[in-house]
């Protein structure tokens, strides 16, 4: 299987190296997981056809309301109980949009990181989107209560943020789900490795900086479980020092 | 250049938009409104109509209904769609203004002017209100004689050109342009006549009775 031919030895299995941490991973399946939920319950609520099917509109708000409640609850224990060393970490790296990501966004082949330019792109609209979301939500919520919160602004930006993020959305799900040469990546995010030859060419800096430090590839068959411990400070110097190897100053 | 400049500006970028959106959202969605294709607009609401119910949509069966007038007036009357129907009709073209800050231009009604509803039951002389009740429970509104006989309210059974959906209050509903769209009860099945004010469901929850398109509920704008 690709590269692992260059090994020594008789293993045909191929290598794989941890690309999420369980953090990450948690942060990422919390979000979906609530958002295909408000998604169906707010469209239930939002568009008139649906509306009418469903019968129920009180029952289908309050799960809405309390769906957005548990989202909101669930990604803060994550960021008190989870790595936040590592979140900190993976947001630098999210944010760092270098020379090769513009050149890959504009649609040239340049070598990426842990995360491709898209990737960053689609992690900076989603965390903005969920932002805004939750403020513009807020607000829908009081005016419902008060009509001095009855501002005419809200539920424009709910309902923009709606077909954006589903358009977001559909193109993450073609690229993680159905994309033949992408659609790897889903493994990285449901059990946190995925194979080297496959992060070689997709992730080319990122396996570049792993060797440059010397830092070995997981075999997710034979140590990730004992390596996770160790796992999440490396994260951290890894980012840095996959920016410090491109000559970028940091923050 | 510091790389995390542009993710940074990117990440500030989206929320500013919609921190202004949060502000401005209305007339953001009016240009959008203007821009979008009359097919989009009729499967999206982006300037279509939003079915906002307290209990959902309720299902009335047209054999079976009737309005009921009555209270301070000399004759209770219950009226069937098809005593409703051979009442005087009346059509208008008017907007439909939103408190949450949607609108449809240039709908079409028809249907009965109040001046010609109320001769039916003969309302006594110190009624002063119409309350109106709907089959959604517990939605109800009152508007006063005055405002119920300005010459673009009536009770509605046609839009557009056909017959009220159930989404829009078939069969019957009030149609108060002037007004932001929760004085426009839907699913009329019962109008009280009285001589006091009650509040209605939604001005139990703070908006206000008067409710005039730009002037109330903390609009100082008027809409065009």
């Amino acid at each position: 299987m690709g590269r692992s031919g260059d090994r020594i030895g008789p293993t045909p299995r191929p290598h794989h190296v941890r690309r999420f941490d369980r953090t990450e991973r948690a942060l990422h399946w919390i979000h979906a997981t609530a958002f295909f939920a408000l998604l169906g319950t707010g469209l239930a609520l939002w568009l008139p056809q649906l509306s009418v099917w469903v019968g129920r509109r009180a029952l289908v708000k309050e799960i809405h309301l309390w769906t957005a409640v548990a989202w909101a609850v669930a990604v803060v224990l994550v960021i008190i109980l989870g790595d936040r060393r590592a979140l900190r970490a993976a947001w630098r790296e999210i944010e760092a949009i270098d020379r090769d990501d513009r050149r890959w966004l504009l649609g040239r082949r340049r070598p990426q990181g842990r995360f491709n330019a898209g990737q960053k792109l689609n992690a900076i609209v989603t965390t903005a989107f969920a932002l805004l979301f939750a403020a513009s939500g807020v607000l829908l919520w009081l005016s419902a209560r008060d009509s001095r919160f009855r501002w005419e602004g809200p539920i424009v930006v709910h309902d923009t943020l709606t077909l954006l993020s589903v358009a977001v959305l559909l193109g993450h799900l073609y690229l993680a789900v159905v994309h033949p040469t992408t659609r790897h990546a889903l493994r990285g995010m449901t059990l946190g490795d995925v194979r080297e030859d496959w992060a070689r060419r997709h992730h080319a800096k990122w396996m570049e900086a792993n060797e440059t430090h010397g830092l070995p590839s997981a075999d997710s068959a034979i140590d990730v479980p004992a390596r996770r411990d160790a796992e999440t400070p490396r994260r951290a110097r890894l980012a840095r020092l996959t920016r410090e190897s491109r000559g970028d100053r940091g923050a | 250049m510091d790389d995390r400049v542009i993710g940074r500006a990117a990440f500030l970028g989206i929320l500013g938009a919609g921190m202004a959106g949060l502000v401005w959202g209305r007339q953001f969605a009016e240009l959008v409104g203007r821009l979008v294709p009359d097919a989009v607009a009729e499967i999206l609401p982006t300037k279509g109509w939003r079915i906002f119910t307290i209990r959902g949509v309720p299902r009335i069966d047209p054999a079976l209904y009737r309005l009921r007038v009555d209270g301070l007036v000399e004759r209770p009357v219950s009226l069937s769609l098809d005593d409703l129907r051979s009442l005087p009709r009346a059509e208008q073209v008017s907007d439909f203004h939103c408190v949450t800050g949607w609108s449809v231009k240039n709908v079409h009604w028809a249907g009965i002017r109040f001046a010609d509803l109320l001769a039916e039951a003969e309302p006594r002389p110190e009624a002063r209100w119409l309350r109106f009740v709907s089959e959604e429970a517990p939605y109800v509104d009152t508007l006063s004689f005055e405002q119920a006989l300005l010459p673009d309210v009536m009770l509605a059974l046609d839009m557009d050109g056909k017959p009220l959906t159930r989404p829009h209050g078939f069969p019957a509903r009030v149609v108060m342009p002037r007004m932001y769209g929760y004085k426009s009860v839907k699913w009329v099945t019962r109008i009280e006549v009285r001589r006091d004010f009650v509040p209605g469901y939604w001005e139990t929850h703070g908006y206000d009775s008067d409710a005039w398109i730009g002037k109330s509920n903390f609009f100082r704008q008027g809409i065009e």
